[in-house]
């Protein structure tokens, strides 16, 4: 009573924008409703599926599943292969990220600009690329009389194979999320420890390894997340090789059809879900010992010099990009340009015809790249815009509820997309309440890449406001900026290179997505990933590489406008600029 | 207008407090300067101010309105309360302009874009930055930094300005310069300042008032000089001025405040605390000698040997050693020898109470 009229009595005596920045305040927590409502309640939807058997509640799923052997050996399969490829991602990943931000290496802008190619070759494209590549029939081995007997195994056909090529392609997560976090990283810290005597091996291991273990956590978890969910490459690599993971088992169950299978499904949905959230907990905890906001300030990089040795890491650098490139690269390119598939290229035969076809003769093709985009860019704008406030919530307001809306939004990107889409199709197919039905619209991919993209978008812009000193922060509020102002003047610029690079992984990744659109397309409403399936699906593998070849273009046509804009964009928000 | 009144203020970090029952009162326009050892809990106490912090415990109260009272559920946020703070860390936005961060605070109040840059110039020529304006404060110096923070905090005319030792960094010279900048705007605006500072020298040269911070809690508020002449117990004795603090026994009063202290074989003079002087038993006193009330002199009956002699331009300080075990700092107009035995004269000292209490 007393308190509520003297803080009456008080408030006219100051600014009195301060009034609508105190309810701002308050309505931030309910940034966390539609973010409840779309990553959440499809996942809720389907678990319902699997714990009613026809309208009772049951455990009769959850026993049939849990207690058969598949289920078992598929997840030991998937945390085998998720993990082993994790630490894959982590070593290209982080090699590159460390080089690149912090030594004297020369031409990084095309060091970067490449090593973000392979992520936008969809994966069941470089699965096919690679396994083209090294097979008995490889054009390019036999061509230089390296190919392996015929009738030998396919070397890729196995668990380790699996592992190679999902973390090739989930480097540049781990890549992108540490770089943010090495722009950050103010020298006068690194250089204290060279004063102190630290030098060498001892520099990175004490100093600079756990200064950005947030940013090595962070993107070792999504990594490893992402890899729990990839469908492309196990499918490609282990279904010959009777392999199965979780995510291709639930493919084979859905392929199956019969009536538990909606259950089933559910069930094993749960599971991944359970594995996702676990590996996400574990990278809180280990997050949340260690409070290491840098001090000082940011900006200025740090030219390590490796002296003799540059020559030698640089030669390495490229190596590898060729390999991881370059190769699926050129893979996809001859078969585009082959005049028939099964065809050996030469340089006599080769034809456009492909491409002619693609984009002169079906209209699908322009219509695809046309969703797509729209899709692509419409999902990463929306994430980045509501990620900016739901990051700030989550890092500086924490309550026992954002700590649970923290980890779940993880399970919709860890679940495959599959059944994301199941769950969508679910829930939209007549939405309760209103009574619309968004299936069969481009607005349930769109709800659906919002529900399984939040969290790429997420996990930069959280990472970097953990790691802004927060003095900067209350200077503005000393200044007298409330919290909206704050919001735009300070932490958006501070954060704007993770959220530009949480939205460009966000856009890559759409781009040419395959699982979720898969079952929600509709004539009209195809993507670029829904249009390369169908083609290859219908045996024109040469036709789906020459959309895959134009997919490919128009994404280095894209970054190249990045560079070219660059100069007006705030510092660090292009990612291969340093 | 804006008193600032603090009243039996805690905070704690888990079990620690940083800040203990720390009542504090300032008035309009007072400059008062925040003293103590590094981790006294004095930042804390700023921020508790600012509002950054929410106390455990106590009132907070700006112009005579609660802006932090938990047992009322009172908590205004900290850009409400028009307070300006200058942070030990600078804390400036590093993708701004010099001059825009200068700038900021007006930008927010709404100012338009000609008033704004007047201001601005006039707060930059204030701390001779005004060359600097364009660049990004990445590329100043720790000093260029912090004089961008200061300039920042004076822009807005806050009804009180905190600084967290804002001339750390600073050259000697410049940190002159500094500190009559500080008491210009002090004295033109009329501003109440809260100066953090673990520099005595700094806050003797500046403050109205000191009030001397010890593990969370406030052991002295008083005007330099009587800091100085007469702290009120021993860890402000000691942790102020250059001067001896001696256990003393025997001590008979003269008259009111005035009492007379024996010290080897000398009798000595002194002032002497209300609360010592209550103190009858004569337990725990102390004596608190200043360098400029003792001299050499033959005929002194204070005898001791010299232990150190440092020539300070103008004057020389010896260590003498009295009694065996004590040393006391004494000015004196020739060298001495090591090892030198002189007489002392003692003209003044203050008796005060060492017991650890409450504090005064
Ligand atoms: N956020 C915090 N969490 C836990 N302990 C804290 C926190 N902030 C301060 N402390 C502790 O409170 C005590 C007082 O800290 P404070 O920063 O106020 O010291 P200070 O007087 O400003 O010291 P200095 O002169 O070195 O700046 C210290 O022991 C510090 O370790
Ligand atoms: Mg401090």
């Amino acid at each position: 009573m007393q308190a509520a009229s003297r803080l009456r009595g008080f408030m006219p005596g100051f600014a009195s924008p301060t009034v609508g920045n105190r309810s701002l305040d308050r309505l931030l927590p309910w940034l966390l409703l539609p973010v409840f409502v779309i990553s959440i309640l499809p996942i809720a939807r389907l678990a319902i599926e699997g714990v009613f058997v026809g309208g009772v509640p049951s455990a009769d799923y959850i026993r049939d599943v849990l207690g058969s052997s598949t289920t078992w050996r598929a997840t030991a399969n998937s945390l085998y292969t998720a993990g082993l490829g994790t630490i894959i991602s982590l070593l290209i990943g982080g090699a590159f990220a460390f080089l690149v931000a912090l030594t004297d290496i020369r031409a990084k802008a095309v060091l970067v600009f490449c090593f973000m190619i392979p992520m936008m070759i969809p994966p069941q494209i470089t699965a096919l690329a690679w396994v083209q590549l090294t097979g008995p029939s490889s054009a390019l081995l036999n061509a230089l009389g390296m190919a392996p007997p015929m009738g030998s195994p396919q070397p890729f056909y196995s668990a380790e194979g699996i592992a190679l090529l999902l973390g090739i392609q989930h480097a540049s997560i781990v890549f992108l999320t540490l770089r943010a976090n090495l722009r950050m990283l103010p020298r006068e810290q690194i250089e204290a420890a060279r004063l102190a005597g630290a030098r060498g091996g001892r520099l990175w291991w004490q100093i600079i390894l756990p200064l950005t273990s947030p940013g090595l956590i962070a993107g070792t978890a999504m990594a490893f997340v992402t890899a729990l969910g990839n469908f492309g490459i196990p499918a490609m690599l282990g279904i010959p090789a009777n392999y199965s993971t979780l995510p291709t088992l639930i493919y084979q169950k859905l392929a199956g059809f019969g009536p538990s299978v909606l259950g089933e499904v559910s069930v094993l949905a749960m599971l991944i879900g359970t594995i996702a959230i676990l590996g996400v907990a574990v990278h809180h905890r280990l997050l949340g010992k260690r409070d290491y906001r840098l001090m000082g300030m940011v900006g200025r990089p740090l030219d390590i010099r490796l002296g003799a040795r540059r020559t030698l890491v640089e030669a390495v650098l490229w190596t590898v990009l060729i390999a991881i490139l370059v190769i699926p690269l050129m893979a996809l390119v001859a078969t585009a340009l082959v005049p028939a598939f099964g065809v050996k290229l030469s340089l006599a035969n080769y034809s456009f015809d492909a491409f002619y076809e693609v984009l002169f003769v079906q209209p699908s093709t322009i219509r695809a790249f046309h969703n797509s985009f729209m899709l692509s860019v419409g999902a990463a704008v929306t994430l980045v815009a509501v990620c900016l406030p739901l990051a700030y919530v989550i890092v500086r307001r924490p309550t026992r509820l954002t700590h649970m809306v923290n980890l779940l939004v993880e399970v919709p990107y860890a679940l495959p997309g599959v059944v994301l889409a199941i769950a969508c199709i679910l829930l939209f197919i007549r939405i309760p309440v209103i009574d619309v039905s968004l299936y069969g619209t481009l607005a349930i991919i769109f709800v659906a890449y919002l529900a399984r993209f939040l969290v790429i978008a997420l996990r930069p812009v959280m990472n970097s406001f953990s790691q802004l000193d927060p003095a900067l922060e209350e200077a503005a509020q000393a200044c007298g900026a409330g919290l909206g102002r704050r919001l735009r003047d300070i932490l958006l610029p501070l954060a704007a290179p993770s959220a530009a690079a949480g939205a460009l992984l966000v856009f890559l990744t759409a781009f040419n997505e395959l699982t979720v659109s898969a079952l929600l397309w509709s004539a009209g409403n195809e993507t670029l990933g829904v249009l390369i399936f169908n083609l290859d699906d219908s045996g024109d593998t040469v036709l789906a590489s020459a959309v895959a070849v134009l997919v490919v273009l128009v994404v280095i046509a894209l970054m190249s406008c990045f560079q070219l804009a660059s100069r007006r964009l705030p510092k660090g928000v292009v990612p291969w600029q340093t | 207008m804006a008193d600032i009144n603090l009243s039996r203020i805690t905070k704690s970090f888990g079990d620690y407090r940083a800040v203990n029952q720390v009542s504090l009162d300032i008035h309009d326009g007072e400059f008062v300067a925040l003293l103590g050892p590094s981790g006294c809990g004095k930042t804390t106490l700023l921020r508790l101010l600012a509002g950054f912090e929410e106390p455990d415990q106590g009132v907070i109260a700006l112009g005579g309105q609660a802006v932090a009272d938990p047992a009322n559920g009172v908590m205004i946020n900290p850009e409400a309360r028009n307070l300006g703070i200058v942070f030990q860390s600078y804390a400036l936005w590093p993708h701004m302009s010099v001059a825009r961060n200068v700038g900021y605070p007006l930008e927010v109040r709404g100012l338009g874009r000609a008033e704004r840059d007047a201001k601005i110039a006039e707060a930059l020529s204030i701390v001779a930055l005004e060359p600097y304006a364009d660049r990004s404060p990445t590329e100043l110096s720790g000093g260029q930094r912090q004089r961008v923070a200061l300039a920042r905090c004076l822009v807005m005319e806050p009804r009180a300005v905190l600084l967290d030792e804002p001339l750390a960094n600073l050259d000697v010279h410049l940190r002159e310069t500094m500190q009559q900048a500080f008491l210009d705007f002090h004295r033109r605006t009329g501003a109440t300042m809260i100066y953090v500072t673990h520099d005595q020298a700094e806050a003797m040269a500046m403050a109205d008032r000191i009030a001397v911070m010890d593990k969370g809690r406030i052991r002295q508020v008083a005007a330099p000089e009587t800091l100085y002449r007469e702290p009120a117990d021993h860890m402000v004795a000691g942790f102020v001025g250059a001067g001896a603090v001696l256990p003393i026994g025997d001590v008979s009063m003269r008259g009111t405040g005035r009492c007379s202290v024996r010290l080897g074989e000398a009798a000595i003079h002194a002032r002497i605390c209300h609360k010592a002087a209550n103190n009858s038993d004569g337990q725990d006193l102390g004596l608190c000698l200043r360098p400029e009330d003792v001299w050499v002199d033959e005929a002194g009956t204070l005898r001791g040997s010299v232990e150190d002699c440092v020539y300070l331009g103008g004057r020389f300080r010896l260590q003498v050693r009295v009694d065996s075990d004590q040393i006391l700092p004494v000015y004196a107009t020739r060298r001495a020898r090591i090892g030198e035995t002189v007489g002392l004269v003692i003209s003044d000292g203050w008796v005060f109470d060492r017991s650890e209490g409450e504090a005064a």
